[in-house]
């Protein structure tokens, strides 16, 4: 299926761009941001590729909300009502066909609104494209930090950054240590993080946390990219006994983390530990997980709410309900979903299609969604959101962090497994 | 790094974790070692493949071990001949089925690529066995994916001096490695293929004057080393985590081991892979997790130099 949408794509963008070769000679390219009463929004994404199951778990997070806006009577401006409707480009996973195809949605289609593609690596491609043409894009799936350093003024984001990835962590040390009499800054922290770009984001995060509560780092190890063994590293928290360790390496840091903290009875009254679902810690090393803390964008059982999908757990239902084949809804859709009901108050708030006054109003975004609240940073990036912590109890991960939107209470301190 | 020094000499205890740790995965690294010290030899190959095979042995270790159904067809359509439920056992229980696969493996690859560059210049050698560990790689990447894998033996931990842990399944590796490597002695000691195979090291050509085959000889050679390549993976996929492209550390692990210990040292290379696995454990603890491979490959360095210094000095006696 979705290689043929591949197919379908290549070839008929030959035959379109014949076309529209054809029409630019003819006639100046037409304003297609708003055809009668449907609002057009563009979006390359990865329909085939590597990134292929992300994003076309986007495309159907983008999908939903459309549906569910022009259901509930479509967007409002200037007294109007107006259909939202997104048209498609399959970037093959590959950054350079991103950006051309960026090109083409913006010169070609004469698309003058954006919904980001899927990953970090497309986000960066294509931002510098909407950035040139001063059209605003909001993306869902970019998280790196790097892509909020640029001075970019048209680009915004919904989801969290990946600095902000283990830092609520912090928080909740902070918390605890305050509820059991104890300061903040008496916290020791341990971290071992993977040498990559990604890794060292989230370090940075933990790292500007921590001095903000004046926290005490005691093991800073950065791990290798072919990491099998962090036995050496176990040992020194072994030894200097911190109140928390966090590790961030990919599933590969989750996996070596998860197993060798079991073999070695490593008592930390807290540890955090980043991909704990792709790495399916849970059922490989089963109940020996118990009370790790993972972090995750979105949760189903989180309390958020808003006019358009109710509770995060009601979208969950829904989404499950709308697609088949899903036992549990990737949060790559929720904030995909989020992006387009973004978009929809900035239309209202704007009451017009201007694109400056349409930009400016997603800058000036303060809402609430089943997502989480948006807010965006002159950045761009969204600061109202926070990465929400989840522990495995049982086997099963349930949220836990902040303490606002937690559906259990932490299990705290966490036992080493066996002892 | 001095905070960490200071920590080692303020609690004893935790050098008797590292020398443990390391010694016991020291063992590992012997039998990867020995095999390409076998193959070096006897074949003057050296196999770039070698942490491949560790890895592949490994892998098969994983999936004996998880439930899986096991489909045989034409791959890409739905045509199946037969289909049945594979459930999971102890990957302990790999050993005996990867040894021979492993074996089968190794006579496979000597006769479709080893033959042909066994008599070229060192670097051919080197390229062909470079190019199958990347297709070895490529195809593991295929069928089981980029992420990390384990197995598990389901053995637990001991405490002793209330804070050093040993894994129940490093202490059995260590002694599966060690009756391996026994047997493996035995049999050149004493069967008539390992007289040959001595023989073939000594000298390939009074041993085919004495009518020994030795394409054979070089074949079994290369098997007997994938096979305990393979072997040491089954232990490495229930003590560390195993992935496609892990092959190279170990490949370099084994090469540091033959060349500090001089090629014919099977004492030495046992004693330099102890030495190298607790060298590693206490260059991860002092330097950090990023630098416990460094360590191995500034033994390398050291050992080259110090090689280089002293043969120096021999020849100028000679002259």
């Amino acid at each position: 299926m979705a290689i043929s949408i591949g197919r379908y794509t290549r070839r008929g963008a030959l035959t379109i761009m014949g076309v529209a070769t054809a029409a630019l000679l003819a006639a100046p390219a037409a304003q297609a941001k708003v055809e009668g009463d449907t609002i057009i929004l563009g979006s390359a994404i990865s329909l085939t590729g590597k990134y292929s199951t992300n994003g076309i778990h986007a495309q159907n997070g983008y999908e939903l909300a459309v549906k569910r806006i022009n259901d509930m009577g479509g967007v409002k401006v200037g007294g109007k009502s107006y259909k939202l409707k997104v048209v498609y480009y399959d970037d093959e996973s590959t950054p350079a066909r991103g950006a051309q195809l960026a090109e083409r949605l913006i010169k070609q289609d004469g698309v003058q609104y954006m919904l980001g593609p899927y990953s970090s690596g497309m986000t960066k491609a294509i931002a510098p494209v909407t950035e040139k043409y001063q059209i605003p894009m909001v993306e869902a799936e970019g998280a790196s930090r790097s892509l909020f350093t640029q001075g970019y003024r048209y680009l915004f984001a919904v989801l969290s950054t990946s600095e902000q990835y283990l830092a609520s962590s912090i928080a909740l040390a902070a918390e605890i240590a305050e509820k059991n009499g104890k300061k903040p800054s008496d916290v020791k922290i341990a971290m071992a993080f993977e040498n990559d770009p990604f890794s060292q984001d989230v370090r940075a995060g933990v790292m500007d946390d921590a001095k903000k509560y004046n926290m005490q780092i005691i093991i800073d190890d950065k791990l290798p990219r072919d990491l099998s063994d962090m036995s050496t590293t176990l040992t020194k928290v072994r030894a200097v006994k911190p109140d928390l360790l966090v590790v961030s390496g990919h599933s590969k840091g989750a996996a070596t983390a998860a197993r060798q903290l079991a073999e070695m009875k490593i008592n930390v009254p807290m540890v955090a530990v980043t991909h704990c679902e792709a790495a399916k810690i849970v059922a490989k090393f089963g109940a020996t997980t118990n009370d790790i803390l993972c972090p995750t964008q979105w949760a189903e059982t989180l309390s958020y709410s808003d006019e358009y999908f109710g509770t995060a757990a009601e979208y969950d239902a829904l989404f499950k309900a709308t697609f088949d084949g899903y036992k549990n809804v990737p949060y790559q859709a929720a904030q995909a979903s989020a992006a387009v009901i973004v978009w929809k108050d900035a239309f209202e708030r704007a009451n017009s299609f201007d694109r400056d006054k349409v930009r400016d109003a997603l800058a000036a975004t303060d809402m609430m969604t089943f997502y989480g609240g948006i807010r965006f940073a002159p950045e761009g990036n969204n600061i109202a959101k926070p990465m929400v912590l989840r522990q495995i109890q049982n086997g099963t991960y349930n949220v836990v962090a902040p303490s606002k939107y937690a559906s259990h209470p932490v299990n705290w301190p966490r036992k080493a497994p066996g002892s | 790094m001095l905070n960490n020094i200071q920590l080692l000499i303020d609690f004893p205890v935790f050098n008797l974790q590292l020398l443990l740790d390391g010694l016991m995965i020291g063992a590992i690294f012997a039998l990867a070692a020995y095999g390409l010290a076998l193959v070096w030899g006897v074949m003057n190959v050296k196999n770039l493949a070698q942490g491949e095979f560790v890895i592949m042995g490994g892998y098969i270790a994983y999936y004996l071990s998880i439930d899986a159904v096991v489909r045989i067809g034409i791959p890409g359509t739905d045509i199946t001949f037969f289909e049945v439920m594979k459930p999971g056992v102890n990957p302990l229980w790999a050993l005996p089925v990867v040894i021979p696969i492993m074996f089968g493996f190794g006579w496979l690859m000597y006769f479709l690529i080893i033959r042909y560059v066994i008599d070229r210049d060192l670097f051919t050698s080197l390229l062909a066995t470079f190019g199958a560990a990347i297709v070895i790689q490529q195809v593991l990447n295929l069928i089981f994916g980029p992420d990390v894998q384990t197995a598990e033996s389901g053995l637990g931990t001991r405490i002793l001096f209330g804070s050093v842990t040993i894994q129940e399944i490093r202490v059995l590796s260590l002694i599966i490695a060690g009756i391996l490597a026994a047997l493996v002695v035995l049999f050149m000691k004493n069967s008539r293929m390992g007289q040959a195979i001595r023989a073939t090291a000594q000298d390939p050509r009074a041993a085919r004057v004495m009518g020994i085959d030795t394409d054979r000889v070089y074949a079994f050679t290369f098997s007997l080393n994938a096979a305990i390549c393979g072997a040491a993976g089954v232990l490495i996929s229930m003590i560390w985590v195993i992935q496609p492209f892990y092959g190279i550390a170990h490949s370099i692990r084994s090469f540091v081991i033959v060349v500090a210990a001089g090629l014919g040292n099977l004492p030495g290379v046992i004693v330099t892979a102890f030495g190298l696995g607790a060298l590693e454990q206490y260059g991860g603890f002092a330097l950090g997790a990023e630098f416990q491979q460094a360590v191995v490959v500034g033994l390398l360095i050291v050992v080259l130099v110090v090689r280089q210094i002293m043969q120096a000095r021999h020849r100028q006696v000679v002259r």
